[in-house]
C-alpha cells in the first residue's frame, strides 16, 4: 500500500486553508513539493538505507492532522512533567505542531537572540527565513517534500553575530490530545558568525491512549566560526512513531556538538546529516539508545566533508533488552575538495536479551588520498568478569549489571558540552535502568511555570 | 560447630566444563591465623579461591564449605562479601565508566543494606576512604578514576588491598598478590595486609613464592597438587620449598 497518497490527497483538499495559517516564505514550497510528491512513494524495508524501517509503515496508519489548527486543549502547568529540571528557563514548547512560548522566555531572551514561531519569523523577516529554509533539507528527499507540502508553523531561532548564549535553550515537543494524530514539526535555526548556542529538543508523549507520529526536519545553517550544541532527547510512549531528519550545514570553523538520547520510544528513525562545507569545521555526532519491550530504534548518519581539513567523530551506542531492535547506518564521505580529512565512527551495542536485535553497517566513502578516516561496532554482552568482581565486593548482581550499563553510555553522555544536561541525562539514563517510570512526579522544576 | 572454626572446608571437589580441579580439598581456618597455599602451576589454587569466592564459572559436585557456621556455598557471591569473604583478585578487573568512587560506595552501602543499616552519607563515606587510602597509599588521583582502569599491576594489587580495608572481612583470600609487584609495592601491599590482621580475622594467603611471605608470615602452609592438599606444615615448609622446588614433593606423591 502506498501511504503517501492520503497526504498528498489532504493537501490537494485544504491547500488554501494551509496557506492561509502559514507564510509565503512556506508556501513557497508547497507546489513543487505536491508535483515531486505525485510520483513519488515512502521507502520501504526493499530501500537502501532503510532495511529494518519502512517509512511507508510508518506513515501508513490514518493519523489526523491538525489542518484547521483547532487549538487542541493542553494544561501544559499540569500536564507537562519536566524531566529535565534547572536546566534552562529558557523554554519553549511545541504542543503536537503549535508553537507556544513560554513567559519566562520572553522575558530573558537577551539581545541578539530569537526564539519564536516559524511562520511569524517568515512573515517578519522573510528575507531572512527564506535564505535558510528549505535550503538546507534537500527538497529531493521524500520526507523533507512532504514536510514542505504540510507544514504550516514550526520554531525559529537566530543567533545574532558574536552573541553567545549562556543558558541552553530549551525545547519541548509534546504530543496531547485523544484522538490519533500526525505532526509535521519543523525547526529552522541559523547560528551567524562567531556565535555560539545549546539547544536541547525533548520529545514527550502526555496521552498514551492514542498514537501519535511525528514528522520532523530540523534545518541547521552554521555561519563561520559558530558554535552550536544540539541535543535530543526523547522519552515519548510506546505508541509514539518519530521520523526526525536533521540537516546541518557548517562554514568554515564552525563547531557542532549533537547527542541524539531515545529512551523511551515506540519506532523511531533519526537521520543526521551533516555537510562540513567550510574549512576547519568540526562535527561531533552521538547517540545512545536504551530500548526494551518492542520498540524500535534506527539512527542513521550520513557526514559529508566538503572542504579541507575537517574533523568529525561519530559515536553511538545501543543498549537493548526485551525484543527491542536496534539499527545504525553510519556515512563518512570525503569528496575529492576535502584533503586532510579526519573522519571517525564507532558503533558499540549490548545486548542484553536473547531476543533483541542489532543491525549496524558503517559505511566509508572516502574520495581522496590524503584523509584519516576509521570505523569500528561491536556488538556484545555485558562482562560477567566484571559482573563476577562486583559481586565479590558486595554489590548484588542486578546492581552491578545497572552500573556496567551506566558505565557503558559514560562516554556518549560525556561528549555533551553542558554540564546540567549531562548530569540529568545521567540521571534519566539511572532512573531508566532501575525501571521507575520517567515522568518526573517529584519534579520541582519551574521552567513550565 | 566449633565457634573458634571461621572456615572449614571438607572434601570440596569443583570443576568448570565438565573437568574437575579440585578433587578433595580439606581445610580449617581459624580467626587469627596466617595460612600459606602454594604449589606448583596448574595445582588449582586459583580454583580453589574462585569457588570459594562463589565463580558462577565453577562446578562444585562434591563437599562442603562452612563458613563461620553458615553454608558458604549456598551464599550468593555478594552475601559471601557481606558475611566477610574478601577475594584479592590476580587479575583485578578493569571496569571502564564506573569510578573507584561508585564502586565503593555501592559495595559498602550494600553491606550495610544487608544488616539493615542506613546507608553512609556522602561525607561519612569521603572520610573513610580517606582512611582507608592511607593504608596502602593509594593516591587519591586513582580513587577518582575508573575501577583498575589505566592502573599499573602495582596499583591494581594496592587497590585491592585498599577495598580490603574498606570492606573489613574476617577472611581474606589473596590470590598471587605479589604477582606483577615489584619490592616496593610489595612491601607496600604487605604492610598493608599486616596492618590489617587481627585476633578475629584470618588470611589465606596463594602464592608460588617464598617472597611474599617473607614479609606476611603464615602459621601454616599448605601444598596443593594436582587438586589436593598434599603436605600442611609451618613456615619452614615454605622455606623448604624455595630451597629444593616443588619436584620433590610431586615424586613422592606420584609414586603413591
Amino acid at each position: 500500500m502506498d501511504s503517501l497518497k492520503q497526504y498528498i490527497d489532504l493537501y490537494k483538499a485544504n491547500s488554501a486553508v494551509i496557506d492561509s495559517h502559514s507564510a509565503p516564505v512556506m508556501n513557497a514550497l508547497r507546489a513543487d513539493a505536491c508535483e515531486f510528491l505525485s510520483t513519488g512513494r515512502f521507502p520501504t524495508r526493499k530501500d537502501e538505507g532503510f532495511q529494518t524501517t519502512s517509512i511507508n509503515d510508518l506513515f501508513a496508519p490514518d493519523y489526523g492532522v491538525n489542518i484547521n489548527r483547532v487549538n487542541i486543549p493542553v494544561d501544559v502547568a499540569d500536564s507537562f512533567r519536566c524531566d529535565i529540571p534547572n536546566v534552562s528557563s529558557l523554554l519553549a514548547l511545541v504542543v503536537n505542531d503549535r508553537y507556544v512560548a513560554t513567559r519566562q522566555l520572553l522575558n530573558n531572551l537577551p539581545e541578539g537572540v530569537t526564539v519564536t514561531s516559524l511562520a511569524a519569523a517568515a512573515r517578519q523577516n522573510p528575507e531572512l527565513v527564506s535564505r535558510y529554509y528549505g535550503k538546507i533539507a534537500p527538497a529531493d528527499n521524500v520526507n523533507v517534500a512532504l514536510n514542505n507540502l504540510l507544514a504550516q508553523d514550526g520554531v525559529f531561532i537566530h543567533i545574532a553575530r558574536g552573541v553567545t548564549l549562556e543558558k541552553p535553550l530549551q525545547l519541548v515537543n509534546i504530543f496531547a490530545g485523544a484522538d490519533n494524530l500526525a505532526a509535521f514539526r519543523r525547526v529552522l535555526i541559523v547560528a551567524e558568525t562567531n556565535s555560539a548556542v545549546n539547544i536541547l529538543i525533548c520529545d514527550h508523549t502526555q496521552d498514551r491512549a492514542a498514537k501519535y507520529l511525528s514528522s520532523e526536519v530540523i534545518e541547521v545553517h552554521l555561519a563561520d566560526g559558530a558554535s552550536v550544541g544540539l541535543y535530543g532527547m526523547e522519552e515519548s510512549s510506546a505508541t509514539t512513531s518519530r521520523y526526525m531528519q536533521l540537516f546541518v550545514h557548517q562554514e568554515r570553523n564552525s563547531t557542532l556538538s549533537t547527542a541524539s538520547s531515545t529512551l523511551l520510544n515506540g519506532v523511531t528513525r533519526n537521520d543526521f546529516n551533516v555537510t562540513l562545507a567550510g574549512e576547519n569545521a568540526t562535527a561531533k555526532l552521538a547517540g545512545m539508545v536504551i530500548a526494551d519491550g518492542k520498540s524500535h530504534v534506527d539512527n542513521n548518519s550520513n557526514v559529508v566533508h566538503d572542504a579541507p581539513h575537517c574533523h568529525s567523530d561519530q559515536l553511538f551506542k545501543y543498549l537493548l533488552d526485551g525484543e527491542s531492535s536496534g539499527a545504525f547506518e553510519g556515512s563518512i564521505v570525503v569528496n575529492p575538495d576535502a584533503p586532510f580529512s579526519e573522519g571517525y565512527q564507532s558503533n558499540h551495542n549490548i545486548l542484553a536479551s536473547d531476543k533483541a536485535r542489532m543491525h549496524s553497517h558503517p559505511r566509508l566513502l572516502i574520495f581522496n588520498d590524503e584523509v584519516k578516516c576509521s570505523h569500528g561496532a561491536t556488538t556484545g554482552q555485558l562482562s560477567q568478569d566484571a559482573i563476577f568482581y562486583m559481586q565479590t565486593r558486595g554489590i548484588p548482581e542486578d546492581q552491578a549489571r545497572r552500573l556496567l550499563m551506566q558505565a557503558f553510555m559514560s562516554d556518549a553522555i560525556d561528549t555533551i558540552r553542558v554540564e546540567a544536561i549531562r548530569d540529568r541525562l545521567r540521571h534519566l539514563v539511572e532512573r531508566r535502568l532501575t525501571g521507575e517510570d520517567l515522568l518526573c512526579s517529584e519534579c520541582s522544576s519551574d521552567c513550565h511555570k | 560447630m566449633n565457634k573458634d572454626i571461621l572456615l572449614h572446608v571438607e572434601n570440596l571437589h569443583a570443576g568448570i566444563e565438565g573437568k574437575e580441579i579440585l578433587k578433595g580439598i580439606n581445610l580449617t581456618i581459624r580467626p587469627g591465623e596466617v595460612h600459606a597455599i602454594m604449589g606448583p602451576n596448574g595445582s588449582g589454587k586459583s580454583t580453589l579461591s574462585s569457588v570459594l569466592a562463589g565463580n558462577p564459572a565453577f562446578t562444585v559436585t562434591e563437599g562442603t564449605a562452612t563458613f563461620h557456621g553458615l553454608d558458604l556455598l549456598s551464599l550468593s557471591p555478594e552475601d559471601r562479601s557481606h558475611e566477610g569473604l574478601f577475594l584479592s583478585f590476580q587479575y583485578p578487573v578493569e571496569i571502564p565508566g564506573v569510578s573507584m568512587v561508585n564502586f565503593m560506595r555501592a559495595a559498602i552501602n550494600a553491606k550495610r543494606k544487608y544488616f539493615h543499616e542506613e546507608p553512609l552519607s556522602a561525607g561519612d563515606f569521603l572520610k573513610l576512604m580517606r582512611q582507608k587510602r592511607a593504608v596502602v597509599e593509594l593516591d587519591n588521583k586513582l580513587a577518582s578514576r575508573s575501577v583498575n582502569e589505566g592502573f599499573s599491576g602495582g596499583e591494581k594489587k594496592r587497590n585491592e588491598i585498599f577495598q580490603m580495608a574498606m570492606l573489613e572481612p574476617r577472611l581474606s583470600i589473596l590470590d598471587e598478590t605479589d604477582s606483577g609487584l615489584d619490592i616496593d609495592a610489595l612491601r607496600i601491599v604487605s604492610e598493608g595486609v599486616n596492618r590489617l590482621k587481627s585476633k578475629d580475622n584470618a588470611t589465606i594467603v596463594i602464592t608460588h613464592y617464598q617472597r611474599l611471605l617473607d614479609y606476611i608470615k603464615p602459621d601454616f602452609v599448605h601444598v596443593l597438587y594436582k587438586g589436593r592438599i598434599v603436605r600442611s606444615a609451618g613456615p619452614e615448609l615454605a622455606l623448604e620449598l624455595e630451597e629444593r622446588g616443588y619436584d620433590w614433593i610431586k615424586q613422592e606423591i606420584d609414586e603413591k
